[in-house]
């Protein structure tokens, strides 16, 4: 599955400047790797122990992927994926 | 103006940031906050240059993070902490008081102290433009606050919101765009907005400048008790900010030498259909769980996915307070009680406030020979709905001594349905 992830401003220097990047992989988490073995600069920005970090917040079209299966979150073809900080609002 | 400020820093990881609009920490994504040097606070601030100032927010300028004086909101703050015998008497304690925020000026709400603060630094930063993603008190301040600064502003709210809230947003001529989704939704689309097109937006990128204007409540109830801290202190949680800032605020009093070291136990209040802090709090974890959905007529606290809900339940246990919860009904009720007990009409979120503290004193957390102090954080007049239908439909009469007569002699007596 080919997705679409939005890096966000901060993190495209370890994107070449690019502020979306494909990726594949059939979930969230497959995605998000995928993405890792190309930019590992965005990776280990995202994740910590292996859980997205407590202030990163990923959306599935626009959704938060706890309200659906987390990492485990099936992705079809076209999906688009946008990392975004969470510490905002309030 | 000496400054005080030396820059960022990140809450997580200690990384050290220049003064920017920047709100998240570029390595580990974790909050940045303020970095004062408090040597230097100390060594020109003491009591009674504060007492010798304006009863405003800025009698406190030191410990805000402004380079400059302040150009926006200069008249916020100083509102009353107000002795509430007859609500003591009804929640069965000795010594209560409401820190009344519901008067603030210029838009009633404590808002207009964090959107003094941000604007003031957006004007610093050369903004002219600036926005925000809010639940209604924020949308109103910071409307009305760029208006008067002749800034141009765009405020994003849920689209459900309550009229009396949008509409005290239009009026100051903002661009006001109702967002059909939650106010986390709301909050996601002004960060990719602050991103694209980088305005200021208080509660995003200038975030880190404007929840310090929340630290004003606190050294104004300090300074009002005669510099000291409260035993008790409830406060509202939506993105559980302002809780963590009036324990900050009490810290740096301490810090540089205007109170003793306070002893204050900080209990969190939220609806019981937005709950997520305390539910945190309570089932003792680390991490809220976010609400997808939140449904409570406390729209202002309707924050599913609290950006310092962490911080929040931390200052919470840490503090040695705890956190409840109260269903629409009671929340309704306690506005009530509050207005019919102190002449106070606080919205939703004041009914909240009451509502917590009634519960934690019947649970015996909050004994009841000790000193309370409850934030009133926003206005009933813009919450109006939510108590319609408890009230009794006001008599209506021919214009005659006798028809008054009748109803006097009746049982007209204005209760609570």
């Amino acid at each position: 599955m080919a997705v679409r992830i939005h890096i966000p401003t901060p993190m495209r220097q370890h994107t070449e400047g690019q502020a979306a990047v494909e990726a594949s992989g059939a979930t969230v988490q497959a995605a998000l790797d995928d993405l890792g073995r190309k930019y590992p600069g965005v990776h280990q920005r995202i994740f910590e122990n292996g859980q997205v970090r407590r202030f990163i917040n990923v959306y599935l079209n626009d959704e938060d992927i706890r309200y659906l299966d987390n990492l485990s979150t099936a992705v079809k073809d076209g999906d688009e994926l946008s990392i975004i900080p969470a510490v905002a609002g309030g | 103006m000496p400054n005080s400020v030396r820059g960022l820093k990140c809450r997580l990881c200690g990384k050290l940031y220049s003064k920017q609009a920047l709100n998240f920490c570029t390595e580990d994504f974790g909050p940045l906050e303020v970095d004062y040097d408090y040597d230097a606070i100390r060594s020109v601030l003491d009591r009674s240059k504060i007492e010798s100032r304006p009863k405003t927010m800025w009698r406190f300028r030191e410990l805000l993070p402004l380079d400059e004086a302040p150009t926006v909101g200069v008249q916020v703050g100083g509102t009353p902490l107000l002795r509430a015998d007859r609500l003591a008497a009804a929640l069965g304690v000795e010594r209560l008081w409401l820190k009344n925020d519901a008067v603030n000026f210029p838009t009633l709400s404590f808002k207009d102290r964090v959107v003094a603060v941000a604007l003031s630094k957006a004007r610093e930063l050369n903004f002219q433009t600036v926005g925000c993603a809010s639940t209604g008190n924020l949308a109103n301040s910071v409307a009305a606050n760029a208006a008067a600064a002749g800034l141009k502003s765009y405020i994003f709210v849920p689209a459900d919101l309550e009229r009396s809230k949008i509409l005290g947003t239009s009026i100051y001529g903002a661009n006001v765009i109702g967002v059909a989704g939650t106010y986390d939704e709301v909050n996601r689309l002004c960060t990719q907005v602050a991103f694209k097109y980088g305005w200021g937006f208080v509660n995003i990128n200038l975030r880190a400048f404007y929840a310090e204007g929340s630290k004003t409540v606190g050294f104004e109830i300090a300074e009002q008790l005669g510099w000291r801290t409260p035993q008790h202190i409830v406060v509202p949680m939506a993105g559980g900010s302002l809780i963590g800032k009036v324990q900050k605020a009490f810290q740096e009093l301490a810090r540089i030498g205007l109170i003793a070291d306070p002893a204050c136990k900080i209990y969190g209040a939220q609806a019981t259909g937005c709950s997520p802090i305390s539910s945190a709090v309570k089932s003792g974890s680390d991490r809220h769980r976010p609400v997808r959905k939140p449904n409570t007529i406390a729209k202002s606290l309707a924050i599913g996915d609290p950006a310092d809900g962490y911080f929040a339940s931390k200052v919470i246990r840490e503090s040695g307070g705890w956190a409840e919860d109260v269903s629409d009904a009671e929340i309704a009720e306690a506005m009530v009680l509050l207005a019919r007990t102190e002449g106070v009409f606080a919205e939703t979120a004041g009914g909240v406030t009451v509502a917590v503290a009634r519960k934690l004193i019947e649970q015996g957390r909050i004994p009841p020979d000790e000193e309370i102090v409850l934030c009133i954080t926003g206005n009933g007049l813009k919450t109006q709905d939510a108590v319609a239908e408890h009230l009794e439909q006001p008599a209506v009469i021919r214009p005659s001594l006798a028809a008054f007569e009748q109803l006097v002699e009746g049982t007209r007596e204005a209760v609570l349905v």
